[in-house]
């Protein structure tokens, strides 16, 4: 558990994936990917740390990443093999919106 | 969070695309990355306060902007086209400062203690070896990434201040990462010291489009750049997009833009009959109107593609408008129009435009916040919603015309004027009236080889308009006073009209 407000960046502790809080509400949560909790950029990983193969459908550059009632909004800085959970729930991939290109 | 990750992500996910090209020259993203991180060598140590650019358009500006980044410090790119006096005078404000400049440029003027130069040419060349990532990238959402100085056609230019929060939120809101195809090119030829120019060097490495940089804005060149570099997107102010088209129709040639997908256009009023020829001409390109300002992180309000065509298509007169409208506010953007007590309006009541959004960020250096409590800010924009949203604007609230208590908004006026077979160009202000406080002046331009009387041209306003947007005096002139961006100064004209019968 950490407390996680925007503009914080994670990074996974048995991949590659970073990421960047975009939305969070106020207090803490765990975010985890890969099965393991992400840390900061200064934190190591635990010894034995290792992806868990229940949570490796990946992460991808770019991509935005949502809770169910998409009060988290995480974008993804780095790819990796780790899948992003909030709590223990799976985060899922935010629609793109389509706006014309303005400049 | 800091914009640099904007070009780590690019590097990182499709390093080996061009990122930008300007005259023959090209850098990837990877390149471009390198090379940002080198001159972001120089800046580090914290001995300079702000980070300076003075060139036109070209591989310096993506560079020293991202540079700027990586260093921590406020990125202040300056209008070149100012006298040697207004530019030590800016310098003296940044110092200490490090300043990327084209020699030519620094000829001019005498450069002010605390300055450090960096020759433009050495840092375009990326470096053998990537220097690799600053130790730790700066990550305060609340420091200060662009400063941006106004154009000052009112007094000292203010320094509007944008920071890393409010620029990435804007980016981040309006643009997918990587989603560019990776045929798709974005003509440049706005400046580097203005907002579109910024947005552009940040929206195209964020989308993963190569930007084509023009370095002086002239029809010609940027026509030739259109089928040259296979443009697909493009970004004009309208005075470019009226010398464009003035230029085609002296060629009596089609102009030939065979990748051309999008022209998006915006940082003034763009005339009606202006965009109609527009659309006629560049048949099958979508048109995009952004509404914005430089407090905002450029972009606020969009009229898309599809607005335009069905503005074009409809028979009904409230679709018909629209086409001078500037569209809907960004799906992360409030926006309100309210009267001189702050009381929001109803729809097609004109008043005063206020938004709201992570990407306002309504400041300058020394101001303080400009937002109110509830975050809105002050566009001193005067405009008006249609039923369904649409935003209408009117011109600045420091523009309008209060004849005997009622405001007249110059815009309608220009418009009708504009109509006139005769009319090249008009601009409407407001002059002294002892009867009404005052009254409506029009400087206009007669077009080559036509003719028009004062008298004409107040018949023909008032068989448009009511009789008290009638000008009640008219002058005419060769040409009318603009910016460099193309905005009328109208403080010049008002003081001109004044003195005339």
């Amino acid at each position: 558990m950490r407390a996680i407000k925007p503009g914080l960046r994670l990074k996974s502790a048995v991949c590659a994936t970073e990421v960047m809080v975009i939305r969070a509400p106020p207090g803490e949560a765990l975010l985890a990917c890969g099965g393991s909790e992400m840390l900061a950029a200064s934190e190591s990983a635990p010894a034995g740390a290792a992806l868990d193969p229940a949570q490796a459908q990946g992460s991808l550059i770019g991509k935005r990443y949502v809770d169910a009632e998409e009060r988290y909004e995480l974008l993804c800085t780095k790819g990796g093999e780790g899948s992003l959970a909030l709590n223990g729930a799976p985060l899922g991939v935010k629609q793109a919106k389509a706006l014309p290109s303005s400049d | 969070m800091n914009v640099a990750m904007l070009l780590d992500m690019a590097a990182d996910a499709f390093g080996q695309r061009i990122a930008v090209t300007c005259e023959h020259r090209s850098l990837t993203y990877a390149q471009l990355r390198s090379a940002a991180r080198a001159a972001a060598l120089q800046l580090g140590a914290g001995r300079f306060a702000h980070a300076a650019l003075l060139d036109t358009n070209g591989l310096t500006a993506p560079i020293a902007l991202f540079a700027s980044a990586y260093a921590g410090l406020p990125y202040a790119p300056l209008n070149y086209r100012l006298t040697g006096a207004e530019l030590e005078e800016l310098l003296r404000r940044l110092a200490p400062a490090w300043l990327l400049a084209r020699p030519e440029f620094l000829a001019r003027l005498k450069v002010p203690a605390g300055i450090e130069c960096a020759e433009a040419g050495r840092v375009i060349a990326p470096p053998a070896a990537d220097p690799g990532p600053p130790p730790e990238l700066p990550s305060d959402p609340g420091a200060v990434a662009i400063q941006l100085f106004t154009s000052g056609t009112s007094g000292t230019p203010k320094a509007a201040l944008l920071r890393h929060e409010h620029v990435m939120s804007y980016i981040l809101g309006t643009v997918e990462f990587g989603a560019a195809a990776e045929d798709e090119a974005a003509l440049v030829a706005v400046p580097p010291y203005h907002i579109a120019g910024i947005s552009a060097v940040l929206s195209s490495t964020y989308s993963g489009r190569r930007l084509v940089m023009l370095p002086s804005f002239e029809p010609a060149a940027w026509l030739q750049l259109l089928h040259e570099q296979a443009i697909t997107h493009a970004f004009v102010v309208p005075t470019m997009l009226v010398r464009i088209m003035e230029y085609l129709a002296q060629q009596h040639a089609p102009a030939r833009f065979p990748a051309l997908r999008a022209i998006a256009y915006g940082g003034g009023r763009m005339p009606r009959p202006v965009i109609e020829r527009a659309l006629a001409s560049f048949a099958g390109v979508d048109f995009t109107n952004a509404y914005g300002l430089t407090e905002t992180s450029a972009t606020v309000c969009l009229l898309s593609p599809a607005d335009h065509r069905a503005a074009v298509q409809s028979e009904d007169p409230h679709v018909r408008r629209r086409l001078g409208s500037v569209g809907k506010p960004l799906p992360t953007v409030e926006l309100e129009v309210r009267d001189a007590a702050g009381r929001a309006l109803a729809a097609e009541e004109p008043g005063l435009v206020f938004v709201r959004g992570a990407q306002v960020a309504g400041e300058y250096r020394g101001s303080g916040s400009l937002l109110d409590a509830q975050g809105w800010f002050a566009t001193q924009d005067r405009g008006w919603l249609d039923a369904h949203g649409y935003l209408f604007l009117e011109g600045r609230a420091d523009d309008v015309i209060v004849r005997g208590g009622e405001n007249i908004s110059p815009g309608e006026i220009e418009e009708v004027l504009l109509r006139h077979p005769a009319v090249a160009d008009a601009a409407v202000v407001a002059v002294p009236s002892e009867q009404w406080g005052e009254a409506v002046g029009a400087a206009v331009v007669v077009r080559a080889g036509a003719a028009a009387t004062a008298e004409e041209l107040q018949r023909w306003v008032h068989g448009h308009l009511r009789s008290s947007r009638v000008p009640e005096r008219v002058v005419f002139r060769r040409e009318l006073p603009y910016n460099e961006m193309g905005k009328v100064l109208r403080r010049i004209l008002r003081e001109q009209l004044k003195g005339e019968p």
